[in-house]
């Protein structure tokens, strides 16, 4: 009784809060000082055309390898976790025959799926998309794969294999920044080129395709532990 | 005019299924409610003009994590069953 | 516009918050946890609007020249893109510590795991 009354008060002083903080609240109508700051000079020095994904790679990267380390010590916890015994690992299930739909129609999408993948992350710097986006879409696509063969399993020795060279590859772009550019993950190394092509804005282009490839490997990782957990008895 | 009525409508149906995610007995429906809670979430993104959030929200939020909740749901199953 | 999600975002953050402190099965709390996560992004995202404007992304729509009077704020955008998958990484974690709570002790009560109450 006396638990249910101080969570009442607890929920009661918080709202309390955001009601005095939606009053305060009023909507703007022009940038702040740092966002003018960067539209008005990213096309030039940076030569990107979104300006999302310059922040997140070249003005912030610092942020994003923190990002990255974050991730991957959370994907390799759950796989030190989630480990099976060996006696258990190749085990047949009895397992409902998969429709024929799902069969046919994986055979068609999952080239799709990955080729949409590539396309995002690989044209980061132009249209919406990015590392992320992609990595998570080629995590979808290596789901579908795995719901529509349910026997077979996800290779974890090759998956560990990309991500690791992948995040290596990620820092050692960075270091080149210091020696043949601005700074640390600067993206002048490779030259700026025209704006709107698909090979301009320096290395933005290049750091992203290993960060995409980075968490693809990562989330599918993931997901192939917590389904090899399916197979374990008492 | 019509955006803020298209607004209006989006962001009462997140409200309903969140409820519906936090209250309801069966965990089947619980997780079922909580990825339209992330489309829906998604929309509400696309119509503050960030599609780049719009895009890694949907692909995450209301893909990978549905499927991680069932993965555990049906072991949790078995395990209690068998 | 802004006004609207800026209040659907704390409702929802009080309907999250209220779930992760009363709910007493493990999984519910973790889903709790999930609305919790969108709540902080939709927050985030709302303050960061302008009325009128349009996306961050300089093509044919927002030329070069008149970007600054034409764009939302890109800095928002960039923060919640790494919380979001900082989201997942961390559900993914509480799900795998809940499978093996259940191995040890086969339910998923909160109120049954004592071992560590004084």
């Amino acid at each position: 009784m006396v638990r249910k009354f101080l969570i009442f008060i607890l929920l009661a002083t918080f709202s309390v809060i955001f009601i005095n903080l939606y009053q305060d609240f009023k909507g703007q109508d022009k940038l702040n000082d740092l966002s003018t700051y960067y539209a008005e000079n990213e096309p030039q020095e940076l030569g990107a055309q979104n300006i999302v994904t310059s922040i997140v790679v070249t003005y912030r990267g610092f942020d994003t390898l923190g990002e990255v380390t974050i991730l991957f010590l959370a994907a390799s916890i759950i796989g030190f976790f989630l480990k099976i015994k060996e006696s258990d690992k190749n085990k047949k299930r009895e397992l409902r025959k998969t429709s024929e739909i799902l069969e046919t129609a994986s055979k068609i999408l999952v080239p799709l799926i990955f080729l949409l993948g590539v396309y995002v992350f690989a044209n980061g710097h132009l249209t919406p998309g990015g590392g992320f986006q992609g990595g998570a879409i080629m995590a979808s696509g290596m789901v579908l794969m795995l719901l529509a063969n349910p026997e077979k399993d996800v290779k974890h020795s090759l998956f560990s294999g990309i991500e690791s060279i992948s995040g290596f590859t990620y820092v050692i772009l960075g270091l080149l920044g210091i020696y043949f550019a601005y700074g640390f993950l600067d993206n002048r190394v490779l030259p700026l080129g025209q704006f709107g092509n698909i090979f301009s804005a320096g290395l933005i282009p290049v750091i992203y395709t290993f960060i995409g490839l980075k968490v693809g490997s990562e989330l599918t990782n993931i997901v192939g532990n917590l389904k090899e957990t399916q197979k374990e008895t008492e | 005019m019509i955006l803020n009525i298209i607004a209006i409508f989006l962001c009462l149906a997140i409200l309903v299924m969140a409820v519906i995610a936090v209250i309801h007995k069966k965990l089947i429906i619980a997780i079922i409610a909580s990825g339209v809670v992330s489309l829906f979430a998604s929309i509400i993104f696309l119509l503050l003009a960030a599609p780049d959030v719009a895009m890694t929200e949907a692909a995450i939020g209301s893909g990978l994590t549905t499927i991680i909740f069932f993965y555990v749901l049906n072991k949790i199953r078995k395990e209690s069953n068998g | 516009m802004e006004y609207i999600s800026l209040i659907t975002g704390f409702i929802m953050l009080m309907i999250g918050l209220w779930g992760i402190l009363t709910q007493k099965n493990i999984i519910k709390i973790i889903i709790s946890f999930t609305i919790f996560d969108s709540a902080i992004n939709i927050i985030i995202i709302s303050i960061g609007y302008i009325s009128g404007r349009t996306a961050p992304i300089l093509d044919k729509a927002v030329p070069v020249k008149d970007a600054v009077t034409k764009i939302v704020d890109p800095i928002p955008q960039a923060l919640v893109l790494t919380s979001i998958v900082i989201s997942l990484g961390v559900t993914a974690l509480m799900l795998a510590y809940a499978l093996k709570l259940h191995k040890y002790k086969n339910t998923l009560e909160i109120n049954k795991f004592k071992d560590l109450k004084w």
